[in-house]
């Protein structure tokens, strides 16, 4: 019974806590990638492949929940926040997910490694990525506040100053990536050409983590202005 | 009339019967619809909600159901018509009762949409149109009542979304949204003791108050009416002076106590609902059978000025309970899982602005069908952005409810009239 009383179908699920809660899991990704990074300079490659597999199945976590988000989204739902922005958010949080596990997927096949000159300069600039995932995670994890206050006044000021953050801590990471690919061109004609090439490509890919967090701060921006 | 006298106790007594059938059907469906927004948000457990129920809707249907109870026994009708046919008029009643009770009872079960209101003005509708005449109709009334279908989750969610709206200025928008609320939420409450008297002391009591060789001028009511909004107000501050500040609560969510204070104000907009409930939908129960009753026990006239008999509310309120606590509990819990979403402070904007539609229908006597006036309510709370999803196709189901409850309560009451007519009407 109730199944059509029209009262208890008015409800839908709402997309917010898996909205978070698949932010998280992406989150763990880009995270894990700094102890990931930590087990192959030691050259620990027992360690390492145990963090690609947790990597893997945060990644496999996110993946299922994007699954379920856009089952309980159909277009009737009425909703404060414009369901192709939170279609593009849940998009390019997957992305990160999905970039974390190739870069440590890279590294472990290859078992490519970073020169020791680079290492300590390579650690800082993953955290610091991982870190933009974290701080766009704490802004995805305000929607309920905002959900709560109607997308209006101080929660939405307050949103906008872990933005703005966000954005900081992004050419944070733009800066250590262009001075990283600096000292990496230096000390190339000494590494084998294809490892030094892959490398390059991490170090894009790791950079694209910050970029990503960035991009789901700007869609955040768009749902308040609405 | 012979029939009257031969019969009359009989035909009261199966009234009375299809009576309670009815009521059992709405304390089944209805209420549960009525008070699930606040078993949903938590402000109530399910058997709070049905004791505040059990109270309330009976006080709802005691005080201020009179103008739609008289609109259903014989508002919808023309009473000239049926003058020469007395009979006419009780086993139409009498089938629409039963109509309307099967149909709740079926759809229910099916899982349909349905609205008691709906099924019972379908099936007088029906009855008078079909079964005796299309002129036994007073389709002036009748458009009136249509409109105010419309007209009703409209102006709920008008409301609702002003009110929501006026939560997020005055309090959730500010640096320290817990005082606000301490401060402000007593100003909802004395709205909420303020209008339910204020319906009670202009509609409800004017009976009562005639009886007593007493008048009351507006504003007399008024100033009544505001003394009691102050003794709710001032109860409710009581209430909230003992809620403190749980600094552990608000890691995981910064509106966590906040909450805390909009659920004690839920408790004061049940209430409220489940009064405004009573008012207006105990009388699709009980207004057919007083109907009967008045009929019968004159010996025939249509009397316009006749006084229900009490026990005629009690049948109802008992079967109100009856339904409550036999099948309503279910469909609450059902209810109340589904709509964990929606928080005390949203759910007290909607509870608010549908009760206080539903109130002032009741005042004008216009039967209308509660829960679809919740829903508008709803709406409008997600109009003002505070709902992360309501799924819309639900106003297709609504207009599917009328297309299909409106026929099938009148299709039913036409059986049932004819069966009766043979059984009785020799």
């Amino acid at each position: 019974m109730a199944v059509s009383n029209p009262f208890a179908s008015l409800f839908g699920t709402s997309p917010i806590k898996p909205l978070q809660q698949h932010m998280a899991a992406a989150v763990v990704c880009a995270e894990k990638l700094s102890e990931f990074f930590a087990a192959s300079f030691a050259g620990d490659w027992a360690s390492a492949e145990e963090l690609f597999k947790e990597i893997s199945a945060a990644e496999h976590e996110a993946d299922r929940i994007n699954k379920e988000f856009r089952m309980n989204m159909p277009k009737s739902l009425f909703m404060p926040v414009s369901r192709g922005d939170l279609l593009s958010i849940i998009g390019i949080q997957d992305d990160i997910a999905d970039h974390a596990k190739d870069i440590a997927g890279i590294i472990l096949g290859r078992q490519l490694q970073v020169p020791v000159a680079l290492q300590k300069k390579f650690a800082s600039f993953v955290a610091e990525s991982g870190n933009a995932c974290n701080k766009a995670l704490t802004a995805v994890n305000e929607l309920d506040e905002l959900l709560e206050t109607g997308f209006a006044g101080q929660e939405v000021k307050f949103v906008e100053k872990l933005i703005r953050d966000l954005d900081k801590q992004e050419q944070r990471v733009d800066k250590g990536e262009k001075s990283l690919r600096h000292r990496l061109f230096a000390l190339e004609s000494e590494m084998n050409p294809i490892d030094a090439m892959f490398l390059y490509s991490t170090i894009d890919n790791i950079g694209a983590l910050a970029d990503f967090a960035k991009a789901i701060g700007n869609r955040l921006e768009l749902l308040m202005a609405k | 009339m012979e029939l009257f006298t031969t019969y009359g106790t009989i035909l009261i007594g199966l009234a009375a019967v299809f009576g309670l059938f009815m009521a059992w059907g709405i304390g089944a469906n209805d209420v549960a619809n009525a008070m699930g927004t606040s078993v949903g948000s938590r402000a109530l457990t399910v058997k709070q909600a049905i004791l505040i129920a059990m109270v309330f809707e009976f006080a709802g249907a005691y005080l201020a159901g009179g103008e739609v109870t008289s609109t259903i026994r014989k508002g919808i009708i023309e009473a000239e018509i049926f003058a020469q046919h007395p009979d006419d008029l009780v086993f139409g009643m009498m089938s629409a009762l039963l109509a309307a009770g099967i149909w709740l009872a079926v759809a229910s079960a099916n899982g349909w949409p349905v609205s008691t209101t709906h099924s019972i003005v379908g099936a007088i509708v029906g009855f008078a149109a079909v079964g005796v005449d299309v002129d036994a109709v007073n389709w002036g009334k009748v458009g009136n009542i249509v409109a105010s279908w419309v007209v009703s989750p409209v102006l709920a969610g008008t409301m609702s979304f002003l009110l929501f709206r006026s939560v997020q200025r005055l309090i959730l928008d500010h640096d320290n949204p817990f005082e606000r609320a301490k401060r402000y939420v007593p100003f909802y409450m004395f709205l909420v003791g303020f209008l339910i008297s204020m319906v009670t002391i202009l509609k409800g009591l004017k009976h009562v108050l005639k009886d007593a060789h007493m008048k009351l001028s507006f504003a007399d009511s008024m100033l009544i009416a505001v003394a009691i909004g102050v003794v709710v107000a001032l109860f409710g501050s009581y209430l909230l002076s003992r809620i403190k500040r749980d600094e552990s609560l608000e890691h995981s969510d910064r509106f966590a106590n906040v909450e805390r204070v909009f659920a004690i104000l839920m408790v004061f907009t049940a209430c409220a609902m489940a009064f405004a409930h009573g008012s207006n939908d105990v009388a699709n129960a009980v207004g057919p059978l007083a109907a009967v009753v008045n009929v019968v026990q004159s010996g025939g006239s249509i009397s316009a000025k006749v006084a229900m008999p009490p026990w005629i509310l009690l049948l109802g309120g008992i079967g109100i309970v009856v339904g409550l606590a036999t099948y309503g509990v279910k469909v609450m819990g059902t209810i109340g899982r589904k709509i964990t979403e929606l928080t005390p402070s949203r759910g007290f904007a909607a509870e608010l602005g549908a009760a206080a539609t539903v109130v002032l229908a009741s005042g004008t006597g216009l039967p209308i069908s509660t829960t679809h006036t919740l829903v508008g309510a709803v709406l409008g709370v997600g109009m003002a952005r505070g709902i992360a999803a309501l799924n819309l196709r639900v106003i297709g189901t609504i207009l599917t409810s009328w297309v299909v409850t409106l026929p099938a309560g009148a299709g039913l009451a036409i059986i049932f009239f004819f069966i009766l007519k043979a059984i009785f009407g020799g």
